[in-house]
């Protein structure tokens, strides 16, 4: 695209008269225009900053000179009290053990209901499409209720659940994530295969591969940028994920941290500085993720919101 | 399903072999499976609430305790519920608030940042950083910046003891201030959106424009935004999905009461609250998906257009 925009640049500069007028013009605006960013960009920092240097503060320190104050002191203490005391590796394990197999299967899922629907043509494919789309969309607490019930209905074997329930066990959270994540899967999937030539597979079928070998040797190796994307995102939503565990999983214990930090709060994280160290050490993988991985990110993001 | 792979792998235009019948069976259930998941966690829910809620069912006792009250559920939200009118009242002014401020702010970061100036990456990155933040975490930063007696917005501002504003407490303020929050968490998430959206329109065009004399705002309100139009309506539907999903930040803050009721948070009190009131909590997520389904159908009908114009 800059490479469109550059000739039409070069000739207006070249008109006599033109380039003076052009600069002044487009300089003082630039100005204005970077103030604002870099007001904007502060108070979007500005909290997290604060809650960074509250949570770096011992209590006594606040407590005397308040919180709006000059630290006399910094240190780590506050982390290590909310990493330790509420022993916060046990919560980030219980979230893995929920979103590891989840976006797994999910993308596994996905990817076989975008290869169908996109590489064949079958009658069904636009409705599938809208199936899964329009349920992505659904708003969660839309299928909350009766979700609650069938939880407590669907039995699994003791050495899957002690609750012997879907309700309250793993199997249930990761379920439902792959259940509902997978609309939006399918959706950024399909729109990506779409785009590589039919005459991919064709020439694939004219070998005689098998359906399955065109989706694992064909589809899928050209399909990582998408799946990365996607891998990415989904892992941010499900580290996020804040309201299935808190009405499918009551066992406070068995919680994924996001639920589990709700009810730390009362127990172990009793001042601000203490809720500051405890939110920012909760917070670390999903921005861990997002600055190595950005470009998957936005890109995932992206490929959701627009086609193609 | 097979029957339709039939005729149109038939159909096909070109002499493609015919798929083996084993290849039929693997790919009904490629798709099936999925499906048949997707379709019994999500759709079957959802109809379900549809027909529980006209139902006075407390979740005890086997689906033969089911008692049909017709529209009874209904019209107790709306007469005998206070706290319905408040939240629906409140999701309708977050929607609004969504949409005008933080949407506008993202659209115009956009902009801003499309114009290939220095420093671009590092402001996009901070503007965006919050969007990472999982929406309990921005409530609970929101709880350190806010609180009356030992937030940041009182210190600064110098406000201390019983005058001073609880802008999380005080259930006049407390709603502006938590929209305020999930303004902050939201603005990025526009804004990358429109980054996007803005990739695709032409640049020749809008340097003509400006060569024509127009100003940058002519620019952009003849130019650039009607050339977003896709992209905008994918952005609105995002927005008010998003409001009417808002749940864990009010729940974190105060469990979503005095002043911060939302529908999303009356169904899931109707669960996990005292009283298990399944019909009830069903006939308010009904109100939920019907006005998440206009802004559904709307979506659909921008994003699948192109493939009816195929």
């Amino acid at each position: 695209m800059t490479v469109t925009t550059r000739p039409e640049r070069v000739a207006a500069r070249g008109e006599p008269g033109e380039r003076p007028r052009r600069t002044r013009r487009v300089r003082a605006p630039r100005v204005v225009l970077h103030l604002v960013l870099v007001v904007a960009t502060t108070l979007w920092l500005a909290p997290i900053a604060y809650a960074l240097y509250t949570s770096l503060r011992p209590y006594s320190d606040t407590a005397e000179h308040g919180y709006v104050s000059l630290a006399r002191s910094l240190t780590l203490d506050n982390y290590i009290t909310a990493f330790a005391g509420a022993d916060l590796p046990h919560y980030f394990l219980n979230t893995m053990l929920v979103a590891v197999p989840a976006i797994v299967v999910t993308l596994l899922l996905a990817s076989f209901v975008a290869f169908g629907i996109s590489r064949f043509s079958w009658r069904l494919n636009i409705p599938l499409l809208i199936l899964f789309t329009a349920g992505n969309l659904l708003p969660h607490q839309v299928i909350i209720t009766p979700l609650y019930r069938m939880f407590l209905e669907i039995p699994l074997p003791e050495f899957m659940s002690e609750s012997e329930l879907l309700y309250d066990s793993y199997w249930g959270l990761i379920l439902i994530h792959v259940a509902v994540q997978t609309g939006f899967c399918v959706f950024v999937l399909s729109n990506y295969m779409r785009t590589i030539p039919v005459e991919l597979t064709e020439a694939a079928t004219m070998d005689g591969a098998s359906v399955l070998r065109q989706y694992r040797q064909v589809i899928l190796p050209l399909c990582r940028p998408p799946l990365a994307a996607l891998a990415t995102l989904e892992f941010t939503w499900i580290y996020n994920d804040f309201f299935w565990p808190l009405v499918l999983m009551p066992t406070g214990e068995k919680r994924p941290i996001m639920a589990a930090l709700a009810n730390l709060r009362g127990q172990y994280f009793v001042d601000n500085n203490l809720v500051a160290a405890g939110a920012l050490l909760t917070a670390v993988p999903t921005v861990v993720v997002f600055f190595l991985l950005q470009r998957q990110f936005v890109n995932g993001l992206t490929m959701g919101a627009t086609k193609g | 399903m097979a029957e339709s792979t039939a005729t149109s792998t038939g159909a096909r235009r070109r002499r493609v072999p015919r798929m083996t019948r084993t290849d039929r069976i693997v790919l009904v259930v490629l798709v099936g499976l999925p499906t048949i998941l997707h379709v019994a966690f999500v759709w079957v829910p959802t109809l379900s609430s549809v027909a529980l809620s006209f139902t006075d069912w407390n979740g005890v006792g086997g689906l033969d305790a089911i008692e049909w009250v017709g529209l009874r559920n209904y019209e107790q939200v709306f007469t005998i519920y206070p706290p319905f009118w408040p939240a629906l009242r409140n999701n309708a002014l977050w929607m609004l608030f969504l949409v005008l401020v933080p949407t506008a702010f993202g659209l115009f970061l956009a902009v801003a940042l499309d114009k290939q100036i220095r420093g671009s990456r590092f402001y996009q990155s901070a503007l965006y950083l919050p969007v990472v933040l999982a929406p309990a975490l921005v409530g609970f930063i929101t709880q350190i910046v806010f609180t009356r007696d030992t937030g940041l917005v009182n210190g600064l501002l110098g406000l201390t003891g019983e005058g001073a504003p609880d802008w999380l407490g005080d259930s006049t303020l407390n709603l502006p201030t938590v929209m305020l929050a999930s303004g902050w968490r939201h603005a990025g998430y526009v804004m990358v959106l429109y980054l996007a959206g803005l990739k695709s329109v032409d640049h020749a065009l809008r340097e003509a424009a400006v060569l024509d004399g127009a100003s940058e705002w002519q620019a952009f309100r003849h130019v650039i935004f009607p050339a977003l139009k896709p992209i905008n309506v994918v952005v609105l539907v995002v927005t008010v999905i998003e409001s009417l999903r808002t749940f864990d930040l009010v729940y974190v803050i105060n469990k979503g009461t005095n002043g911060l009721e939302l529908l999303s948070v009356l169904i899931t009190q109707n669960i996990i609250g005292e009283a298990s009131r399944i019909g009830f909590g069903s006939a308010i997520a009904v109100m939920l998906l019907l006005v998440s389904t206009v802004f559904i159908v709307v979506y659909l009908g921008q994003v699948f257009r192109k493939d009816a114009d195929r």
